[in-house]
């Protein structure tokens, strides 16, 4: 899908310095692909800001910046995810997301056809998931300065009227906790084209928007307690965060955790352990016990939720946050990640 | 997964569990020698369901935490200069010298990578042929010969860019060193992996000399608890020789990779952090590859330092106390900030109690 002016792309082969020097040449890459790509109206084009209409009286913000390396990684970019991890984000306030606002930093170098590969990303991406891109801005860095290109994205999202507050503080003792998929694919596909650590396997990252889940949640007016995406330090870390903040105890039964055979396969041979595995389409979803199961069912019927499932439940705070019941039926303390995981040697 | 569901399964652990209560009439102390062993034992709580009469120790199996703190200094000093390129491991990026850890002196602006395989570092090599390129090359048995065939390849591509800095340690030296310190050890889980390359012959003489059982044992729940299974009946009857737990690997004979390793090393007498020199504890590069060792490349083997951490990892590491009777445990030392290399790795003791068991 590219819509650029093939000339462009031909005339300017890598971004220079004065694509974002605020002059003729940053104009031209602004009218000839990003223009395009988000079939900017003429209202909004070239002015400072956008001006949006809601007529809901909450609405939910939020920002991201992402800097990941490579920029294309087996089952997507960082373009989509630019768009998905701020959706998310929304989603996770029980937010239907609207408006998203993009800032670019290039690398002088960077070829022409990769950022018109992101922004055509982008704008497939933002479709999907019904959001607009209505505001942004680019700037260029020297060669040497920045990883070939960094995004920010915020986004704002409307809630419905009766939504109540999601959040931990709203978590009770005996709420059943719901994982929306298997664990750990965004943080091994990426890692396996890393320079320098490739090693083959088959996993794609999990990157999807979760809008249209939790959107069919709230629709279905199942009482959701709390959501919190999976992302960086894993299912591990985002547990600890609620049950820390809610004052209460977690405990999950591993063997229900769904956890890919590629993914297993790739953590042992690196001495990771799966549930510190970063994510980037993945929720856990924390309700009343008794809404759990249609939770699941509701939630399976979404593709990239599709192996949703009830791993543990709300309890009363013990001796962490969150424990795990191993196979051998002991317990043990599932803590949060201190800071990467590191490959192990033996 | 095969070759791992089985091991893992819940109902055949507590099967192997109760067995062990079956055959167990007095009180043993077993050391299981492996880091990676230890961590499976801490994650699924495996001494929580054997017997009381059993007593776990763990073990000084953790490459990353036995490797002395001057070639660390010597690693982050070789990182530190420029036109080098330090290559290492995941896991020796945070493990803390006499002052700061590489990752500090990559913040610092030295150039450190953290590769998979010591051949990455030599595809690095070959593409900055005006850098130094050093591969930071810790580990045992198992690691040693993947290092050795990266020089057998950067000597068959001609690269004079290339070295390693040689930390590796063998693991049979230091049964006997813990044995011959008057241990109260009964009897030995031995790292099944290791043996894979070295085979199990070494140990033979270990066990018969010190009349203590040796289950070479691999290093999931149903492996764990059926190599002390094995170890408890030698001991219960009296006996005391080498068996392997973990056959599906393991054979008595060395394995095809010592070849390569013994083409590339020989034994040497090598300091293991904690635990001081152990004889015949290490390899070094063979005199013909001495061009490829990068302390003498870089003129920084006359570098030593005393620790003076307080931190007790050196009891750990020879079983003396658990992580927790540490006083430092969780206090001063935690991941984050690490007073010794245990507390770093995954394979550490002190890591795996703060992660499983810390409150």
């Amino acid at each position: 899908m590219s819509v650029v002016c093939p000339s462009f792309i031909s005339r300017y082969p890598v971004v220079t310095m004065a694509h974002g020097g605020g002059g003729r040449l940053m104009n031209q890459l602004l009218d000839e692909m990003i223009h395009v790509a988000f079939r900017t109206t003429e209202d909004s084009e070239r002015h400072d800001g956008a001006v949006l209409e809601t007529a809901q009286e909450r609405i939910a913000f939020t920002t991201d910046s992402y800097v990941i390396t490579p920029l294309f990684f087996p089952g997507g970019d960082i373009g989509e995810l630019s768009i998905y991890g701020t959706v998310n984000d929304l989603a996770m306030c029980g937010a239907m997301p609207r408006w998203i606002s993009l800032g670019f930093i290039l690398e002088e170098g960077l070829p022409m056809l990769d950022l018109q590969r992101v922004v055509d990303s982008i704008a497939r991406a933002a479709e999907r998931c019904g959001v607009q891109v209505v505001t942004g801005d680019t700037k260029v860095v020297e060669r040497g300065k920045a990883d070939g290109l960094y995004i920010n994205t915020s986004g704002i999202g409307v809630l419905r009227n009766n939504t109540p507050f999601i959040g931990p503080a709203s978590i009770k003792e005996g709420d059943a906790v719901i994982l929306s998929g298997d664990v750990g694919r965004h943080g091994m596909a990426v890692m396996s084209v890393r320079e320098g650590l490739s090693f083959s396997t088959t996993v794609e990252s999990d990157l999807a928007p979760l809008s249209g889940p939790v959107d069919s949640l709230i629709g279905h007016g199942l009482p959701v307690h709390c959501m919190r995406d999976l992302t960086r330090g894993g299912l591990a870390s985002s547990l600890n965060e609620i049950a820390s903040a809610a004052g209460l105890g977690i405990n999950l039964c591993e063997s229900k955790i769904p956890v890919q055979e590629e993914v297993l396969g790739a953590c042992e041979v690196l001495g990771f352990d799966p549930l510190y595995v970063a994510n980037e389409g993945r929720m856990v979803l924390i309700l009343p016990r008794e809404a759990g199961e249609e939770a699941v069912s509701l939630m399976r019927s979404f593709k990239m939720c599709e192996n949703a499932a009830l791993i543990g439940s709300v309890v009363p705070s013990g001796i962490a946050p969150v424990t795990v019941k191993t196979s051998v039926g002991t317990s043990r303390v599932l803590d949060m990640i201190s800071g990467d995981q590191l490959p192990r040697i033996c | 997964m095969k070759y791992i569901d089985e091991y893992r399964d819940g109902k055949l652990a507590l099967k192997y569990a109760e067995s062990i209560s079956d055959a167990v009439s007095r009180q043993w102390n077993i050391m299981e020698v492996c880091g990676g062993q230890t961590n499976c034992i801490v994650k699924y709580g495996l001494d929580e369901i054997l017997p009381s009469e059993i007593t776990l120790i763990h073990g000084p199996g953790c490459p990353v935490c036995v490797t002395p703190v001057e070639i660390i200094d010597q690693a982050i000093t070789i990182a530190l200069l420029p036109d080098v390129i330090l290559c290492s491991f995941g896991d020796m990026l945070r493990v803390p010298g006499s002052s700061g850890d590489l990752l500090s002196a990559k913040a610092e602006g030295g150039d450190v990578r953290m590769v998979y395989s010591p051949l990455d570092a030599v595809s690095i090599a070959e593409k900055n042929p005006h850098r130094e390129v050093v591969f930071f090359a810790v580990g045992f048995e198992t690691t040693a010969p993947v290092t050795a065939a990266a020089v057998r390849r950067a000597e068959v591509a001609g690269l004079r860019n290339f070295s390693i800095l040689v930390a590796h340690v063998r693991v049979p030296p230091a049964i006997t060193g813990i044995l011959s310190s008057g241990s109260n050890i009964h009897g030995f889980l031995a790292a099944g992996h290791v043996c894979a390359v070295a085979g199990y012959m070494e140990y033979e003489p270990v066990s018969q000399e010190f009349k203590v059982p040796i289950v070479v044992t691999g290093f999931e729940p149903v492996d764990i608890l059926q190599g002390i299974l094995m170890v408890v009946r030698q001991l219960e009857s009296g006996a005391f020789r080498v068996e392997n737990q973990y056959s599906r690997v393991v054979n008595r004979q060395r394995g095809g990779a010592w070849e390569l390793l013994d083409s590339v090393y020989e034994v040497v007498d090598r300091k293991w952090r904690g635990l001081g020199v152990i004889p015949r504890g290490g390899f070094d590069l063979r005199s013909e590859y001495k061009k490829y060792d990068a302390s003498v490349r870089f003129k920084v083997s006359s570098l030593a330092v005393e620790e003076e951490t307080g931190c007790r990892s050196g009891d750990v590491l020879r079983g003396l106390i658990r992580p927790k009777e540490c006083e430092k445990f969780a206090v001063e030392c935690t991941p984050e900030h690490p007073l010794g290399a245990p507390m770093v790795s995954s394979e550490g003791a002190c890591a795996a109690y703060f992660r499983y068991r810390r409150r």
